[in-house]
């Protein structure tokens, strides 16, 4: 992988409190072989996520979006460019994980062995690993069901169980592709409550990918949107709302109008990708 | 309103089956009394046959839910139960030949006679006598148990598949992981494979007559069992781990699974229900395998045992082998079945849910 560790600040942009960025991604460019030639997937695309930012990536489907996450988890290999993350001096944690777009859990582990997963790979020890797991799935709300398996769960259930396996694996980075987007309304609407707590407790830095823009204001410190397939930088927002927030931060005149501005701005991004499809 | 309709509609199933009862009883005495069986009795066996699904179908309404699974066995198992007597019957009412069709009961006791006498020809039994074990072992130690197990046909034909099938299975499953994690692995030997797979194994047989020092012996017999579940079990394997969702490989890697804990973790459960598809196969292979060696080639097995009966016109003994060679087919079934639930106790009640249906 040629993702550099970079030890000494970058002298790029700074962020609004003056630190270096703790990824900084520039011109990255992925492109795929296929058998009717290359398909680029990500096109001069860049971003600076700040170190415990809560960063939303928005973009019409097939923009590049989990390709991109890919890329920073070590899944998958930039074409062109370059990304540097800045680590931290503790080598036992690990660097990133991801909540999965599908859902990702082992259908063959309970949901307490499930959670535990990243501390077993990296041996942790059974007792402290358990320890660790009951606590964030309590977090989550599943205790009645750290022994049951994938299947017997419904489908808000099992997210939560990819959720909190990347949450107890402590990360330096979250990596989150669409994580509530096979969920209903509903149920949806009660993990952002969730998700906002839980990133309240401990200000990770997080890169949250959805198609919701309502879900990346109410969630995100900022919006990055990206433009239709190959996806590449569209337009960044701020999102200047108080925290913490909750379902009530909805209400506000300012959620509706940072909502509209930025549909505004994804709207031909959207017509086109839909355009594109047919 | 509704709870008089319901007593409508239970009446009204009564009424049928009470109905169909009346045909199915009078169509049988008609038939009977008037000695049109010897004729007909293909026909009435279609017909009676259809006669109890009407039966059954009308009972079923009448049955109380919590009845439901009860009543679901007692067809299961009194199907089978009137074929035996209807074969009895048509047999005792001299329809079909005791020569070529011994009636159930006769089957029953060659069945009985095989199990507990020795053959005083070939100086076989077909279970070993286990009975006689304490004692030979009290006089012989090990020796005499050693000497039961070898006039038994059921060990010698268990033996047999159980050897060749782990022979097999085990190279089977290396490969097979190799294959399904390697493209070029695969690439290389997928077309090799394939055409194997399509070979009728037993046609193996005369070949691994001449490898082997003693073409007479185990080896050859074994050789082809292992053979034919390498195939089934390699591919399955391969099929097995190739289809694994990528997005689980990848849920593997980001939490840092390598090496041997990836695959104890991740690749070997999520092959393992196709894996075990593959397992399946290969018992039913290794069974018509060797069933079909021991006819031609063999002094000792259920299947030696069968042909054998043929040759000197025992039809009741021949199918009393035929019966062992079932029993030994589910008994084996069974035990895969308890070891798949052990190694995959996640697949416990998703197995039950598509019972129930
Ligand atoms: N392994 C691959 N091989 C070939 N093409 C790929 C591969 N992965 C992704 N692509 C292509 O790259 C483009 C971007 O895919 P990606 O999954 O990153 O989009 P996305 O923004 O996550 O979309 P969605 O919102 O629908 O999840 C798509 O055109 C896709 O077909
Ligand atoms: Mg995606």
């Amino acid at each position: 992988m040629s993702t550099d560790t970079v030890d000494s600040p970058h002298n790029g942009a700074a962020s609004p409190n003056g630190a270096a960025p703790k990824i900084r991604a520039v011109a990255v460019g992925k492109t795929f072989p296929s058998s009717h030639g290359p398909v680029e997937a990500l096109h001069n695309f860049s971003l600076d996520i700040y170190e415990g930012e809560f960063l939303s990536l928005v973009g019409p489907s097939g923009c590049g979006k989990s390709t991109f996450l890919r890329i920073l988890a070590g899944l998958a290999e930039e074409s062109s460019g370059q990304i540097s993350i800045h680590r931290e001096a503790k080598p036992s944690r690990p660097l990133s994980s991801m909540v999965f777009q599908e859902y990702a859990v082992f259908p063959w582990k309970t949901v307490a062995e499930n959670v535990a997963f990243g501390l077993h790979m990296r041996g942790v020890s059974r007792s402290e690993r358990s320890a660790i797991a009951a606590d964030w799935i309590d977090r989550v709300g599943l205790r009645k069901f750290a022994r049951h398996y994938p299947h017997q769960l419904s489908g808000g259930m099992r997210q939560r169980v990819g959720i909190a396996r990347a949450l107890a694996n402590d990360p330096e980075i979250l990596l989150m592709d669409e994580p509530l987007g096979a969920l209903d309304a509903q149920t949806r609407t009660v993990l952002q409550e969730q998700l906002l707590e839980l990133w309240q407790e401990g200000r990770k830095t997080v890169l949250y990918v959805t198609h919701s823009i309502e879900e990346a204001v109410l969630l995100g410190d900022r919006v990055v949107l990206m433009t239709a397939h190959p996806g590449t930088n569209k337009a960044e927002f701020d999102i200047p709302l108080d925290r913490p927030r909750s379902l009530k931060t909805t209400a506000e005149p300012e959620f509706a109008r940072l909502s509209y501005a930025i549909w505004e701005s994804l709207r031909d991004e959207v017509q086109r990708s839909i355009e594109e499809a047919e | 309103m509704s709870r008089t309709q319901n007593e409508d509609r239970h009446t009204a199933h009564k009424a049928r089956l009470f109905r169909s009862l009346l045909v199915f009883a009078g169509l049988n005495l008609v038939v009977t009394l008037l000695g049109l069986w010897p004729a007909l009795w293909w026909a009435m066996a279609l017909g009676n046959f259809v006669l109890l699904v009407i039966m059954a179908e009308a009972a079923a309404p009448l049955v109380p839910g919590t009845r439901t699974h009860l009543y679901e066995q007692t067809l299961a198992v009194g199907f089978p139960v009137l074929l035996l007597l209807g074969w009895e019957l048509l047999v005792a009412g001299g329809i079909l030949s005791p020569d070529w069709f011994p009636p159930p009961t006769r089957i029953a006791r060659a069945l009985w006679e095989l199990s507990t006498e020795q053959n005083p020809f070939t100086d076989t039994s077909l279970f070993g006598r286990p009975w006689l074990l304490p004692e030979r072992v009290a006089a012989d130690g090990a020796a005499g148990a050693a000497a039961l197990a070898a006039e038994s046909h059921l060990f010698a034909t268990l033996m047999r598949v159980f050897l060749g099938f782990l022979i097999g299975t085990i190279p089977g499953l290396v490969l097979g992981v190799a294959m399904g994690l390697s493209r070029t692995i695969r690439t290389m030997i997928d077309a090799t494979l394939s055409a194997f797979y399509v070979l009728p194994k037993i046609a193996i047989f005369p070949i691994m007559m001449l490898v082997f020092p003693n073409p007479f012996g185990e080896g050859p017999k074994i050789a082809v069992v292992a053979i034919s579940a390498f195939f089934l079990v390699t591919i399955n394997t391969m099929v097995g781990v190739r289809d694994i969702e990528p997005v689980l490989l990848e849920a593997g890697r980001n939490y840092g699974a390598r090496g041997l804990r990836m695959f104890r973790h991740v690749v070997l459960p999520a092959a393992l229900p196709v894996i075990f598809g593959g397992l399946r196969l290969a018992l039913g292979t290794a069974l018509i395998v060797i069933i079909a060696i021991e006819f031609v080639r063999s002094q000792t097995g259920v299947g030696f045992l069968t042909f054998y009966y043929w040759e000197i016109l025992a039809p009741e003994k021949m199918y009393a082998g035929l019966v062992v060679v079932m029993m030994l087919g589910v008994g084996l079934t069974a035990g895969l079945t308890a070891l798949e639930r052990l190694v995959m106790p996640w697949r416990r009640d998703v197995k039950q849910k598509k019972g129930k249906r």
